[in-house]
């Protein structure tokens, strides 16, 4: 397939980028390309102007300091999954983004990207709710923060404005006693998760919860905190037992979508099992 | 319109203008007139395109050209210098093609598949391989292939 | 693996294919990877809908963008003079047969019916023209389930054609087996659907056609699995061209699978238009457009019954159809559901009276042809169904209820009652090699085992037969063929020995150049090296049908077997008076010609060879040259059987099936190559099981494709699929000289029933009868939870 024209730019600043952007309302942003051009290629997409932001180096690079984990926007996929900072800070962020695509995806995708698309049935949105990360923007206005918890607003909208950047990815390093896992449902033509349930859990020196988080890609319109899954696991013992009645009890994802691989009502079921599957690791991990 | 950009293709340097449009797989196919690399889709699914770009399997039919400017790609033609690459010559070996469509993509993401884990288990191999379809082979000779290329390289 | 080797030894040896060092380097050349000087390229305009009147076209913005060479619709090709018709190439009684033109005139019958054409100087200009085009389209009512559309007010694909019923069709005897039910211990009844499947050649189809206006000679390039049967229908029905001014080069080609079979609207459309424009023309299928074009396979309703006595011998099989011809009739279509599918319905079985009902049904979609094995892994699918459901039925074990029975070994030939006549087979002999190899009792313990630990394993049997190796020209022809389907072959002995072989087939991935050559070597006893193959360009080759229904080794092979058989007798003639012997008394022994008991005087064919193109000294009545041409037209169909068992386990919180063990025992004959026969297993098992668990092409109510690109269709990927364990018995073909039967298709066939069943035994506990494919876990769920 064949893209439409389109204009074509590659600022070698962030600066620069925004300005673009807000030059050319219906220009795009181009990271790693592995969302963005697919849909052009369908001429799904037809952006008058793409901005390059691949080669701006503040965009790059992993780092850990004062227990916060930053990943630059324009980090890929097989960066974050073979990270070993990333690994031991932000264990579930590795885990999800090994899981994305293939391989030659893993090497293009990147993290800003990703969540800047804000596909639901992606890897990385639920895995940035659960771990509570913080997403900083750039704009022509200046910088800001934004949680993971607003930035996701609906089926791929998030709370970026149109001369906005994502920039970094923030996350609360993890500290002792806490466990996540990663599992995924994945649709057999795509590759994409029919249902993604990521789950950390902190427990207790006495191995009680002290929280714990269940949330889901693929499910529905946006990713979702199961929250009152997590709510009810508190305190508990975490055994199996306990998972799966808090999970049976709790879990109910009210605008659940179906297609023909898997039905609303189905998907719920998989988000029962997948979601208790992935809170069991996280706790054995913890 | 044009855009100049710059790319090693095979250890040689090519230079073309080309529009932003262009996908580095049409680049390779149709301006260094390089087809090897196949096209077998258009959303980015089947891994006949896979190619190095800079050490890298990715899927050519999905890098804009001018992203790949001043980068080093590698295609089927240039794996090997006149001799078969390892890769090459265990899928000959072992039958890991028929019809030959997806084999050079197929064989690059072997490489890359080998650079990254020499020796991995059959359950890897697959796994490492679902950025390309085969609609030929059952992928039973080409995980073959791929276990004999890992004891040959490994040697 | 050096020496690739000599002489007769090389037939049955387990050559590595000479076609892969161009192939593994990226150096062979398909279709889109030829470039003529001067080549423009050509964009189809595709309905959106699945049904439409098509009130007005406006090309003018199109036509005036920048590189845009020209904008055509049905009205100019027929201004042009030219027939413009897509014919179909099997006629059945009152079928109605209702027009095909390379472009829809007033009405689009499916999403992707071609409208329009754009020509332009580069492929981005002529995707960018098309959106350009503007069509005033009125959208009408679409259907797409076959069965549906049979009802009364159903909307119509063809005015022609009342309850969008194209043909109606039998074969068995309907009172017999009525009666045969009358007397039933055990029905087993079971409704069927077989799911629509899109081929995924990985190759898109493609053409560059280059027209010459002086000499008035087309030169088209395609993606073909038979380059003569688009040769004779360009020239019958699309272009008018005379047949020998046009010739078809199959240049590598990517898979096909049936795919590449059909004579297309869009390869005509490419020749047309560089007929009209003066220069070569390249037309690339994108995959999403080759998901809404490509002949689609399978699409079956049914309802089949099977009734049983009560010793478990079937005593009849009641099968009903309603079968998708979708929204014309494609080039082969009819004979897929009737003479490929009814015919099969007596398996490997003694059973003794069976009726088919068929409805071949216009739907508003993509056109529905062959697809690997083609009407066969339907009918297997029908009939290793009820088998395992009469084995319920009956509380019989699947295996048994299948030994029981079998024809047994010494009632070859063995007529069924639906028409073929199996010429030679040992089932049981299979059975019992996959059995043993699999370790069914075993497994039979294990699975109890883990029943009771909550765990679902299941095993499923498909002891199939196919008729293949298409075919005796009058059979088909009495049935309705308008082909014929011999094979053709030139084995020509250059004047030092070296043999170049010509072949009718057209390969696209079957490694014919090795295997071919394999057969002449071990017929002519000259190295394999000194042997080229070439087919695939009916300019070289003037006559042939080309390669599929598992025929280019049983029928192609023969007339390779037949030619060099020529050539050998020729020789023969010349060496004898050579050697100033009586040829009856000549030896022919690893390429050399001697007198009994004199093997150090001997002439070698390459010494033949040479005096046969000098010509000096040659017996009267004798022409100079050493080369034969063969037309082998079979004695009957070949049938390749054989037992495939896949073992599956089954998550009952999910219904996930992971499939664990897949074991074929196939019996094709003698082998040419074993690699290459187990490489035809494996790729067909693969789509087989995709065909079980994954694939599925899905239209809405109004007959919208929702599965219209590689992102939904789910083609198996590595990590789905387990290595296999093959195995095979040999009972060699009795009426070709090369006791070889077909294998291409044989896996595609056999596995889906193996795994299906495999699927339902391991739901045994729940009293689940069937699931239909692709079984994915969400069946599975909702089947386990009611």
């Amino acid at each position: 397939m064949y893209p439409s024209k389109f204009d074509y730019h590659r600022p070698s600043s962030v600066q620069e980028a925004v300005q673009i952007l807000s030059a050319n309302p219906d220009a795009k942003v181009l990271a790693g390309g592995h969302s963005l051009i697919p849909v052009m290629k369908l001429r799904l997409a037809t952006p008058s102007a793409l901005v390059d932001i691949g080669r701006i180096d503040a965009l790059q690079g992993i780092s850990r300091s004062n227990g916060s984990l930053r990943i630059g926007a324009c980090v890929t996929y097989d960066e974050i999954a073979n990270s070993s900072t990333v690994q031991e800070a932000a264990p579930l962020l590795a885990e999800a983004a090994g899981q994305i695509g293939d391989r030659q995806v893993r090497y293009r995708g990147t993290i800003g990207g990703n969540l800047s698309h804000a596909d639901p049935a992606s890897d990385l949105p639920a895995a940035a709710l659960a771990l509570g990360a913080t997403l900083h923007v750039t704009g022509t206005g200046g910088s800001r923060s934004i949680s993971a918890t607003s930035f996701f607003v609906d089926l791929m909208m998030t709370a970026l404005q149109a001369d906005e950047i994502l920039t970094e990815v923030e996350i609360p390093a993890a500290g002792a006693g806490t466990g996540s896992a990663y599992a995924k449902w994945e649709h057999p033509a795509s590759g994409y998760a029919l249902c993604g349930a990521a789950a950390v859990v902190t427990r207790n020196a006495d191995g009680s919860c002290a929280s714990a988080r269940l949330c889901f890609n693929g499910v529905s319109s946006t990713a979702v905190d199961a929250s009152a899954v997590g709510a009810s696991l508190a305190g508990s013992d975490l055994s199996d037992g306990a998972i799966e009645s808090a999970v049976n009890d709790n879990l109910s994802i009210p605008d659940a979508t179906g297609d023909m691989f898997a039905s609303a009502g189905y998907r719920q079921e998989l988000a029962k099992v997948m979601g208790a599957s992935a809170l069991r690791t996280a706790r054995d991990r913890a | 319109m044009g855009i100049s950009i710059e790319l090693e293709v095979n250890g040689a340097s090519v230079s073309d203008e080309v529009e932003p449009r262009l996908l580095l797989a049409h680049f390779l196919r149709e301006n260094a007139g390089l087809t090897g690399t196949k096209i077998g889709c258009d959303t980015s699914q089947c891994g006949s395109c896979t190619i190095l770009l800079d050490g890298k399997a990715v899927k050519s039919c999905t890098v804009l050209a001018v992203q790949a400017d001043g980068s080093a790609v590698t295609t089927i033609e240039g794996l090997a210098n006149g001799d078969y690459h390892p890769v090459q010559q265990a899928f000959w070996d072992n039958h890991g093609l028929q019809c030959g469509f997806c084999t050079p993509g197929m064989i690059i993401s072997c490489v890359d598949l080998l650079s990254t884990n020499p020796q991995p288990s059959e359950d890897e191999i697959r796994h490492g391989l679902e950025g390309n379809l085969c609609r030929c082979t059952g992928y039973h000779n080409i995980v073959r292939a791929v276990q004999d290329a890992a004891e040959t390289m490994n040697g | 693996m050096a020496g690739e080797s000599n002489g007769a030894g090389v037939f049955g040896s387990s050559i590595r294919r000479r076609e892969d060092p161009e192939l593994i380097t990226g150096h062979a050349k398909y279709t889109d990877d030829l470039q003529l000087p001067g080549t423009v390229y050509c964009t189809i305009l595709r309905s959106p809908y699945a049904h439409a009147k098509i009130n007005s076209i406006d090309s003018s913005e199109a036509e005036a963008l920048d590189g845009v060479i020209g904008v055509y619709t049905a009205a100019d090709i027929e201004e042009s003079g030219t027939p413009g018709a897509i014919p179909v190439g099997w006629l059945l009684p009152d079928m109605k047969i209702p027009d095909h033109t390379m472009l829809a005139k007033d009405t689009a019958r499916h999403v992707g019916d071609g409208v329009a054409i754009v020509v332009a100087e580069d492929q981005y200009t002529a995707h960018d023209a098309l959106e350009l085009i503007w069509v005033d389209y009125e959208a009408l009512d679409g259907i797409a389930d076959p069965k549906k559309a049979t009802a009364d007010g159903a909307p119509l694909v063809h005015d022609m054609a009342p309850n969008n019923i194209a043909f109606d069709w039998e074969i068995g005897d309907k009172e017999k087996t009525d009666a045969a039910f009358a007397g039933a211990a055990h029905v087993a009844s079971l409704d069927i659907v077989n799911n629509r499947l899109i081929p995924n050649a990985m190759e898109p189809r493609a053409a560059l056609a280059d027209y010459n206006s002086i000499t008035g000679e087309l030169t088209l390039y395609m993606t073909t699995q038979n380059p003569h049967i688009h040769r004779l229908l360009m020239s019958l029905a699309s272009l008018g061209l005379p047949e020998h001014k046009i010739r078809v080069i199959a240049p590598e080609v990517g898979g096909g699978f049936g795919s590449k079979i059909h004579h297309y609207p869009d390869e005509a459309i490419t020749a047309w238009a560089s007929m009209q424009v003066g220069r070569p023309v390249k037309w690339t299928a994108t995959r999403t457009e080759t998901y809404i074009t490509d002949a689609h396979g399978r699409d079956h309703v049914t309802h089949a019954e099977m009734a049983v006595d009560a010793d478990g011998k079937f005593l009849g099989l009641r099968v009903d159809t309603y079968a998708a011809m979708g929204a014309y009739l494609s080039t082969f279509a009819p004979a897929v559901p009737t003479y490929l599918y009814g015919t099969l319905m007596s398996g490997e079985y003694d059973l003794p009276a069976i009726h088919c009902h068929v409805y071949g049904v216009f739907t508003h979609t993509t056109p529905v042809d062959a697809y690997r094995g083609a009407g066969r892994p339907e009918a297997t699918f029908v009939v290793e169904r009820i088998v395992d459901e009469a084995a319920r039925v009956s509380g019989i074990d699947p295996a048994e209820i299948r030994r029981r029975n079998f024809v047994s070994p010494d009632n070859f030939p063995y007529p069924t009652q639906v028409a073929l006549e199996y010429d030679s087979g040992n089932y049981e002999g299979a059975l019992d090699k996959a059995l043993a190899a699999i370790g069914y009792d075993d497994f039979r313990r294990d699975q109890a085992a883990a029943r009771s630990d909550g765990k679902y394993l299941g095993i499923g049997l498909s002891t199939y037969i196919e008729a293949c190796g298409l075919a005796p020209s009058a059979v088909v022809g009495s049935l309705g063929a308008q082909a014929g389907q011999w094979e053709s072959a030139v084995v020509r002995v250059h004047a030092t020995g070296k043999v170049t072989v010509y072949s009718g087939c057209s390969g696209h991935g079957q490694g014919h150049e090795t295997t071919f050559a394999q057969i002449v070597a071990s017929a002519l006893g000259v190295p394999y090296e000194d042997i080229d193959v070439i087919e695939g360009d009916s300019g070289v080759m003037p006559h042939g049908w080309g390669t599929y229904g598992s025929r280019s080794a049983a029928t192609g092979g023969s007339a390779i077997a037949s030619a060099a058989e020529k050539v050998v007798d020729k020789a023969r003639t010349i060496a004898a008076h050579l050697l100033e012997a009586a040829e009856e008394d000549l030896e022919f022994e690893d390429g050399n010609f001697f007198v009994k008991g004199s093997p150090d005087q001997a002439q070698s064919l390459p010494d033949v060879a040479l005096q046969a193109y000098l010509a000096h000294n040659l017996p009267k009545g004798i022409e100079p040259a050493l080369e034969a041409t063969s037309f082998y037209d079979p004695a009957n169909f070949v049938f390749p059987f054989g037992t495939h068992i896949a073992i599956v386990e089954v998550c009952a919180s999910t219904g996930h099936v992971e499939l664990q063990r897949y074991l074929a025992v196939d019996d094709v004959g003698n082998v040419i190559n074993p690699m290459i026969v187990d490489g035809q297993v494996h790729g067909g098992i693969a789509q087989g099981v995709g065909q079980s668990l994954f694939e599925t092409a899905v239209y809405d109510e109004g007959a919208n494709l929702l599965s219209g690109t590689m992102l939904d269709y789910a083609v198996p990927k590595a990590h789905f699929l387990p290595s296999f364990e093959t195995d095979r018995t040999v009972t060699p073909c009795p009426h070709n000289p090369l006791g070889v039967k077909g294998v291409g298709e044989a896996g595609t066939i056999a596995s889906p029933a193996a795994v299906v069943n495999a699927v339902v035994d391991a739901l045994a506990p729940f009293g689940i009868a069937h699931i239909d494919m692709p079984v994915t876990s969400e069946k599975v769920w909702n089947a386990i939870n009611g």
